[in-house]
């Protein structure tokens, strides 16, 4: 059945009351060369064969795999009861809650999720959640510029490259010049950062832990960069900002994250998660949903979206950003995570996948041939040179349904026998031993 | 509410010479008009503003509008209790809700008189 109601009388009926006698005719107001030559789509199936055309697709997954895969994107355990909570049809099948009057469990839960976000992060404000990990950074970087009306942003190499990919693409018609910062063997090169900072400097951009999983302190950075009016915008890692020490604590101006390892499964790119936090001197910049807490004039505690006169339904085309919604489910998703582990939780999860890293890291360092890329400080993802291109060692240990880790050459030139290997809590010593014997096999 | 030793401009702002310098800040019809403001950012002491062009925006609970500057001049003070008290300028809009302080550098002929402007409130209340 096709999903087309009309049958060929009815649309020839209604051809004859707008006057045209085909399709065809009815379209011809649409040149030739503007319409498509053909859709190029397939006949239509049943509902039934689709299904099962479907489903083969889907079997030809490899699900199960051991995976050292992070790079950004993090497996961690999820408690069962995260996905019953959202799954609410009052959480699930909501719309946009601006209406107060209508909506305080959704505003509550999204002050719950900012200030669970602040908390984490040590920092004031915290919006709703921006689409991801990548749109906060440059969201932030937009923040930087109008907040100090300076054009240049000083970019860490060690920034995520597909984050630095989606500052290009997003700002490749705006007039901001990106300055990025070479890496040093895999750590942010803080020195060579510091002095790129001038008098012209909106922000500077870095990570922690960098993309090479290499854990720093960017005090110093960020004390630099206020002596010069600049901001410093730092993305992190959300689990092991429960462990190391905070972004606001290093002074960092705005902090954004991707919030997928708190409890969000890894599904083939998405839907991710922004986290986006900033100093109290910057929330009339920060884009996005701000829930309140208030009063009525009953003195009755109630929930509001506020710092509205940034957006754009009010400020038109002086509004602090065009983002206009947020990923609400993915946050409260967030939110209930950290509700059901606590810090104590929040904490073992963090130490635990750190845990695992340095046995991972005994284990792989003793195969004849593999080095560490560098002796710093690194939480739960560190990088290791092999012998052969990462890539082909990757190839072959997934034939042995173990997912290796990420081939560092597919970003960095130079890199190309370097492998990212990341452990969470959900990983074990026997998936890490089995990834040991396979390196030793492949090489 | 338009007292007659001010200047105005067309967009609501009234100019008030002081000797060498000016005060500048927002009428009464105007901070009645926006309702119950909530943040004002200013420009900062040694900007320098244009007349007609935009030097501040001013935020109340149900929008958010722009200063505009009545003359060319050198910013020399900023109300800085504006910050924590923004709504000194519905109180006061003439005294203590004053905005900045400025150096005139230009002409003043083309601001209105306190009858005109009289007149224009008068004209957008119709």
């Amino acid at each position: 059945m096709p999903y087309i109601p009309h049958t060929t009388d009815q649309v020839r009926r209604m051809l004859d009351v707008v006057g045209v006698d085909s399709m065809e005719a009815l379209f011809e107001n649409i040149p030739a060369s503007m319409r498509p030559k053909s859709f190029d789509l397939p006949e239509g199936l049943s509902e039934d064969a689709v299904l099962n055309k479907l489903s083969a697709i889907a079997d030809m997954n490899e699900t199960g795999k051991a995976s050292f895969l992070g790079a950004g994107f993090y497996d961690h355990f999820q408690p069962r009861a995260v996905r019953a909570l959202v799954s609410r049809s009052e959480f699930y099948t909501a719309y946009t809650p601006y209406q107060a009057e209508a909506s305080q469990g959704t505003l509550q839960a999204i002050f719950e999720f900012q200030t669970a976000i602040c908390r984490l992060f040590e920092m004031d404000c915290a919006n709703a959640s921006a689409y991801d990990g990548g749109t906060a950074i440059f969201e932030a970087c937009m923040m930087a510029i109008r907040k100090t009306k300076r054009s240049k942003i000083i970019i860490d190499e060690a920034l995520s490259p597909i984050y630095r990919r989606m500052l290009d693409t997003m700002t490749s018609s705006l007039d901001i010049e990106a300055v990025i910062v070479p890496h040093a063997n895999g750590t942010s090169d803080k020195a060579a950062l510091a002095a790129a900072i001038d008098k012209d400097t909106a922000a500077v951009v870095v990570q922690n832990p960098n993309f090479f999983g290499v854990v720093e302190d960017f005090s110093d950075l960020a004390a630099v960069a206020r002596e010069n009016k600049a901001l410093t915008i730092m993305s992190v890692y959300p689990v092991l900002a429960s462990v190391l020490k905070t972004p606001g604590s290093m002074g960092a101006d705005i902090v954004v994250g991707e919030g997928q390892s708190l409890g969000l499964p890894l599904s083939f790119g998405g839907p991710y998660l922004g986290l986006m936090t900033c100093t109290k001197a910057l929330v009339r910049q920060l884009p996005g949903r701000i829930a309140g807490r208030t009063e009525d004039k009953q003195g009755r505690t109630g929930y509001v979206l506020t710092l509205q006169a940034r957006e754009q339904h009010i400020r038109r085309a002086k509004a602090t950003s065009n983002i206009c919604s947020n990923q609400a489910l993915c946050a409260l998703m967030a939110h209930v995570q950290m509700c059901m582990l606590g810090p104590v939780g929040l904490r073992r999860q963090a130490v635990l996948s750190m845990e695992l890293a340095r046995y991972a890291q005994a284990r792989l360092t003793a195969v004849h041939g593999v080095e560490m890329l560098n002796d710093a400080p690194y939480g739960n993802e560190f990088a290791i040179t092999l012998p052969l291109p990462a890539d082909k060692v990757v190839a072959a240990l997934a034939q042995q349904g173990v997912a290796a880790g990420f081939p560092l050459g597919r970003y960095y030139k130079g890199l190309e026998n370097a492998l990212l290997v990341a452990t969470t809590d959900k990983n074990t010593a026997e998936q890490i031993d089995r990834l040991a014997a396979g390196l030793k096999e492949a090489l | 509410m338009i007292p007659d030793d001010l200047l105005y401009t067309r967009t609501h702002e009234w100019l008030k010479q002081e000797g060498e310098t000016a005060l500048i800040g927002i009428t009464h019809f105007a901070q009645e008009q926006l309702g119950d403001l909530t943040f004002i950012e200013l420009p900062a002491p040694g900007d320098t503003i244009e007349a007609g062009e935009e030097m501040g925006t001013i935020e109340s609970v149900k929008a958010a509008s722009e200063i505009y500057a009545p003359v060319d001049g050198d910013v020399l003070e900023i109300n800085e209790d504006l910050e924590s008290s923004p709504e000194l300028v519905n109180e006061d809009p003439y005294g203590e809700g004053w905005l900045i302080r400025i150096r005139p550098s230009g002409d003043l002929d083309d601001l209105l008189s306190p009858s005109e402007y009289a007149d224009l409130v008068e004209s957008e209340t119709e």
